[in-house]
C-alpha cells in the first residue's frame, strides 16, 4: 500500500515570507519546486491576510510564486522523515511522499505564552492570535482589548484592533522605556523601519502605551472579564473583554530538531548560504533569529538562490541580510524579558494547559525530562509548544530531542511508512 | 456580504456569517470550546492551530481546532465538556 | 581514597531499583541509590506499565503472581499520579486454536488460585466493542492493574528517603567492584552489597552478565475516554515475543486514565540506537489496526523507544552475582519490569539479609545455568 509521492529538486516547509522567496527563487531558474504549509493559503502568519488587506509587497512576491510555477501543497502538514530526502505529510486521511533533493526550513515563528493566574480563561488569547481570530471573522467592534506583553506584534496588533473598530485602552509592553529608546534610536539606521513606525505612531494615537508594565493577574468567572495591570509597581484595575497577550516569537525549530539540524540559543544555526550542518538542508526566516518579513525575504532569497546552487546571486544580497539580521538582533535585545515576569504565577497558575499541570508541582523538577516524566508536562497534543517556552523561562529548563510525529497526525499516517526500502 | 450560515453548537442553532472559522462560532454562541482536564472552561489561544485549547467535537470527530476550520451550513459542533 | 559507606547501594533508580531501595531500607539497612539521569528514566519511563500474571513458566508465573499481590497490597497507599487502575487484561483469540490455548491457560491460573473468566466471542464484544468482529473470544484477567511507572518509581524512592536513604541522581556509574562504586564526578561511594539494577545497561557495569537490549516501541493517543476498558494482548503476543533472534511486533493496547490509549509493541534486537524505527512502527500500528480498526482514525501524540533488558530463558536475574561477592543483581525483567519489580526488592533483600524468602529464588539466581541466546 504505497503512498502518492511527489519528486521535487527543491522542498520549502512553510508558505509565510521566508518559504515564498525561497520557492520563488529556486524555481525561477528552471527547477521543479515545491512549497508545503499546513494552513489553506499562502502567507504564513505575518501575511495573512484577506486578500483586499495584502500589502504590496506580500502581493508582488505571491503573484511571483504564482508566475514561478512552484507546485504548492496547502493544508498538507509534514509530520516525519522516514528516511533520507524524503517527509512525510498528511492531508485530511492521506499521507503524501515528499521526495527532494534539497530542502528549506520555512517553519516560522509562533508566539511566546508566559503564565500569569487567570491566563487560561476563554478572551485571554494571544496578540497575534487575537488578531488571526479577528481575521477569520471573530466580532471585536466595539470590544474592549488590553495588549500586553512585549515586541513590536503588540503595537501592530492594537492599530490592526483599532482599525477594526476595538477600543484599545492600554498597551503594557513589559520592556523598559530605557531598552524601548534604545532599540527606537537603533531604528535610525533602517530608514524603511522610521517610516512604519511613523505610521504606527499615528495609527496608535490617543492608545496609552505603558513600559515596564505587565497583566499582573486576569479576573473572570466563565471568561475574562478585568485584568490587573502592573505598571512601575503600581497596580490598577481594567475592564476588558478580550486580553491580547504574547510575549514575542519563539522560532519553530521542531522539524529542523528532527531532522538533525544543529540548533544554538535556541535558533537553527546556518551557514552564510543559509546552509544547516545537514548536508542539502538549509533553513530561512525566524527558526534562524525572530528578525520580522525583511529578515525573512532574505534569508528565504539566499537560501532558495543557494539550493538551486546559484551562488553568485546569493553572494549579492549578503549585505542586505547584514541589515536585516542587525534589526533582528536588536529586536531580541529589546524584547528580553524581566525576571519580575518569572514571580507572576502562583503555585495553582497552570502551566501545561494540555494537561493541567500547575506551577506547583513543576517548580521541583531540575529538568524538563524530569517534569515531563512526572508530571506529564508537555506530554499533551500541544506537544510542548506552550509550555515549552513557558518553562525554559520560569526555570531555565532545556528542551529534549524531537520524536516523531513533529505534529499530532493520525495513527494510520504513523503507520503509512511504505515498505522497507 | 455577509451571508449567515446556520450551525449547530451543542444542539442549539447559532447563526454566523459565512467563512468565519468554528472558533469564532464559538464565540458568537457565547459557548467555551472546551473543558479542560482539571474541569476549567478554555477557549482559543494562539489561533494559529498550535495550542490545542480550542478543541471541539464537529460531527462526530473530537479534537478538531476550531480556529482551522472554516463553519459549513448544518455542522454539528459539540464541547466535550 | 575512602568515600562514604553504606550497607546497601543500589545502582539505578527505575522501577526495580526504587522498589530494592524501598525494600532495603524498610529492613533498616542504610541505602544509597545511583541514578545516571532521573528516577524511573530508562525503561521505566518507557513501558507500558502494566502489572500482569503470565503463564510462561512456573517460575514466571511465581513471581509476577507474588509481585502482583504485592502491588495490589499497597494499591491504598498510592498517590494519585501512580494512577493505579485495576482495569484487568483481556487476551485476546482469533481462532480455535487460540480459544484452546486460552482454556488452557484458564485452567493453569485457576489451578493457582488466579480468578480468569473465558469468554466467547460475544462476550468479548460487550466488554471491548471497539474490537473487530470475527475475534474468537479471549480471557479476562480481572486482577491485572495498569500504573504510571515513573510515578512510581518515585514513590518507592521517595519511602526509601524517609527511612534515610540517599539519593545521587544525574551521576553515572562508571564502575562497581569489590565494595566501590565509582561515580562520574570523580567520587566514590562504598558498601559491602553493591545491587546492579541497570537494566538494559547492566552488561557495562557488571561484565559477563548476560543482559541483552531489546528494543520497544510505543504510540500515545489523545483521549479518547470510553473507547478501550481493558488492557488487550493477542495471544499470539508470546508466539511472537518469544523468538529471541528477530524482529517482531504484536498486538497490545492500554487504557490510561487520562483516556489516552498507548499501543503497543514491539521487540528487535541488536538494535542499540534510539531512533523511531520506521519500518517496525509501522508493523507494530498495522497489527494494531487488524485487531482495532477504529485506532487508525485516531490522533497520534507521541512515539518513542525503550530498551527492555532481556536475558536468555526469559527470567530475571536475582540475587549474588559470581563474579564479585561485593555485587547482586536485580535485572533483566524484559518486558515485566513493572510487574516483578517488586517481588525482585523482596527476593533481593532477603538474599542480602540472608533471610528465608517467600517463593524460591533459585529459578532466578544469577548462578543458575543458562542456555545461550538462542531460540527457545
Amino acid at each position: 500500500m504505497d503512498n502518492p509521492t511527489t519528486n521535487f529538486d527543491v522542498l520549502v516547509v512553510g508558505a509565510g515570507p521566508a518559504g515564498i522567496a525561497a520557492a520563488t527563487r529556486a524555481a525561477e531558474g528552471g527547477l521543479k519546486v515545491g512549497i508545503v504549509d499546513d494552513n489553506a493559503a499562502s502567507g504564513g502568519q505575518i501575511w495573512r491576510e484577506s486578500r483586499e488587506e495584502h500589502t504590496a509587497e506580500a502581493k508582488a512576491w505571491g503573484d511571483r510564486l504564482r508566475s514561478a510555477r512552484v507546485l504548492t501543497l496547502f493544508g498538507m502538514r509534514v509530520f516525519d522523515q522516514p528516511r533520507a530526502n524524503v517527509l512525510l505529510a498528511e492531508q485530511h486521511a492521506e499521507v503524501r511522499e515528499l521526495n527532494y533533493g534539497k530542502l528549506i526550513l520555512a517553519t516560522g515563528a509562533r508566539e511566546r505564552f508566559l503564565p500569569f493566574p487567570g491566563w487560561t480563561l476563554p478572551n485571554v488569547v494571544g496578540a497575534g492570535g487575537l488578531q488571526a481570530l479577528v481575521k477569520s471573522g471573530l466580532p471585536i467592534e466595539g470590544r474592549r482589548v488590553v495588549v500586553a506583553g512585549t515586541g513590536p506584534l503588540l503595537l501592530a496588533v492594537a492599530a490592526y484592533l483599532r482599525k477594526k473598530g476595538a477600543k484599545v485602552p492600554m498597551i503594557c509592553e513589559q520592556a523598559s522605556w530605557h531598552a524601548l529608546a534604545r532599540f527606537g534610536v537603533g531604528l535610525l539606521r533602517f530608514p524603511g523601519k522610521i517610516s512604519q513606525a511613523v505610521m504606527l505612531r499615528r495609527d496608535l494615537s490617543g492608545i496609552a502605551i505603558a513600559t515596564k508594565s505587565w497583566v499582573a493577574e486576569a479576573h473572570g468567572s466563565f471568561k475574562l472579564e478585568s485584568v490587573t495591570i502592573s505598571r512601575s509597581g503600581n497596580l490598577e484595575r481594567l475592564a476588558c473583554d478580550y486580553l491580547a497577550c504574547g510575549f514575542h516569537l519563539t522560532p519553530n525549530t521542531e522539524l529542523p530538531i528532527l531532522l538533525g539540524c544543529e540548533i544554538r540559543d535556541g535558533n537553527v544555526k546556518v551557514d552564510d548560504f543559509q546552509q544547516t550542518n545537514v548536508m542539502g538542508v538549509f533553513c530561512a526566516g525566524e527558526p534562524v533569529g525572530v528578525g520580522g518579513v525583511d529578515a525573512a525575504l532574505i534569508d528565504g532569497q539566499i537560501a532558495g538562490l543557494a539550493a538551486a546552487g546559484r551562488t553568485k546571486e546569493a553572494r549579492a544580497l549578503f549585505s542586505a541580510r547584514r541589515s536585516a539580521r542587525r534589526f533582528a538582533a536588536a529586536l531580541e535585545r529589546a524584547c528580553r524579558l524581566r525576571r519580575e515576569l518569572k514571580e507572576l504565577p502562583t503555585p495553582e497558575t497552570m502551566v501545561c494547559r494540555c494537561e493541567d499541570i500547575p506551577y506547583s508541582r513543576l517548580q521541583q523538577h531540575h529538568s524538563w525530562r524530569a517534569a515531563k516524566l512526572h508530571t506529564r508536562c508537555g506530554m499533551g497534543p500541544c506537544q510542548g509548544r506552550v509550555c515549552g517556552p513557558a518553562t525554559q523561562f520560569l526555570f531555565d529548563w532545556n528542551p529534549e530531542s524531537v520524536r516523531p510525529p513533529v505534529f499530532p497526525v493520525r495513527v494510520e499516517s504513523l503507520a503509512s511508512t511504505t515498505a522497507e526500502q | 456580504m455577509s451571508r449567515q450560515i446556520v450551525l449547530r453548537v451543542n444542539g442549539a442553532p447559532v447563526s454566523v456569517p459565512a467563512g468565519v472559522t468554528v472558533a469564532v462560532a464559538m464565540t458568537i454562541a457565547e459557548q467555551a470550546c472546551r473543558t479542560s482536564v482539571t474541569g476549567e472552561p478554555r477557549g482559543p489561544l494562539c489561533g494559529m492551530g498550535i495550542c490545542f485549547e480550542c478543541r471541539v467535537i464537529i460531527n462526530g470527530k473530537p479534537h478538531c481546532r476550531s480556529c482551522q476550520i472554516v463553519c459549513e451550513p448544518g455542522m454539528d459542533v459539540r464541547t466535550n465538556g | 581514597m575512602g568515600g562514604k559507606i553504606f550497607d546497601v547501594i543500589i545502582v539505578g533508580a527505575g522501577i526495580v531499583g526504587a522498589a530494592c531501595a524501598d525494600e532495603c531500607a524498610r529492613h533498616g539497612l542504610s541505602v544509597a541509590v545511583v541514578d545516571r539521569d532521573v528516577i524511573g528514566g530508562g525503561a521505566t519511563a518507557a513501558g507500558m506499565g502494566h502489572i500482569v500474571v503470565m503463564d510462561d513458566s512456573e517460575a514466571q508465573f511465581a513471581l509476577t503472581r507474588y509481585s502482583q499481590k504485592l502491588w495490589h497490597s499497597l494499591r491504598a497507599e498510592f498517590p494519585d499520579d501512580v494512577e493505579y487502575e485495576q482495569c484487568g487484561t483481556i487476551w485476546v483469540a482469533v481462532d480455535d486454536e487460540e480459544m484452546t490455548e486460552v482454556r488452557r491457560k484458564h485452567d493453569f491460573y485457576g489451578e493457582r488460585g488466579v480468578a480468569t473468566k473465558v469468554l466467547d466471542s460475544r462476550e468479548l464484544r460487550a466488554l471491548e466493542p471497539n474490537l473487530r468482529t470475527g475475534l474468537t473470544g479471549g480471557l479476562l484477567v480481572p486482577e491485572d492493574v495498569v500504573v504510571y511507572p515513573p510515578c512510581a518509581a518515585r514513590f518507592l524512592t521517595e519511602r526509601a528517603l524517609k527511612r534515610g536513604a540517599q539519593l545521587f541522581t544525574t551521576r553515572s556509574v562508571i564502575g562497581i567492584a569489590q565494595g566501590q562504586v565509582a561515580l562520574s564526578d570523580g567520587s566514590q561511594i562504598m558498601s559491602p552489597r553493591i545491587v546492579n539494577a541497570a537494566g538494559a545497561w547492566a552488561a557495562d557495569l557488571t561484565p559477563g552478565l548476560e543482559i541483552k537490549k531489546r528494543k520497544g516501541h510505543l504510540v500515545i493517543t489523545d483521549r479518547y475516554p470510553g473507547f478501550l476498558a481493558h488492557q488487550l494482548v493477542e495471544l499470539g503476543y508470546l508466539k511472537r515475543a518469544h523468538s529471541v533472534t528477530s524482529d517482531s511486533v504484536a498486538f497490545n493496547v492500554q487504557p490510561r486514565r487520562t483516556g489516552q490509549i498507548l499501543i503497543g509493541s514491539s521487540r528487535q534486537y541488536g538494535a542499540e540506537h534510539k531512533e523511531v524505527d520506521h519500518v517496525i512502527l509501522g508493523r507494530m500500528l498495522r497489527r494494531a489496526h487488524e485487531y482495532m480498526p477504529a485506532l487508525v482514525a485516531m490522533s497520534a501524540v507521541r512515539t518513542w523507544t525503550g530498551f527492555r533488558a532481556a536475558t536468555p530463558d526469559k527470567l530475571p536475574f536475582i540475587g549474588p552475582w559470581r563474579g564479585d561477592n561485593t555485587v547482586f543483581v536485580a535485572t533483566g525483567h524484559e518486558g515485566l519490569g513493572i510487574t516483578t519489580s517488586l517481588g525482585t526488592a523482596r527476593l533481593l533483600a532477603d538474599a542480602i539479609t540472608g533471610k528465608t524468602t517467600e517463593i524460591p529464588i533459585e529459578p532466578y539466581l544469577p548462578s543458575r545455568s543458562t542456555k545461550e541466546f538462542a531460540h527457545v
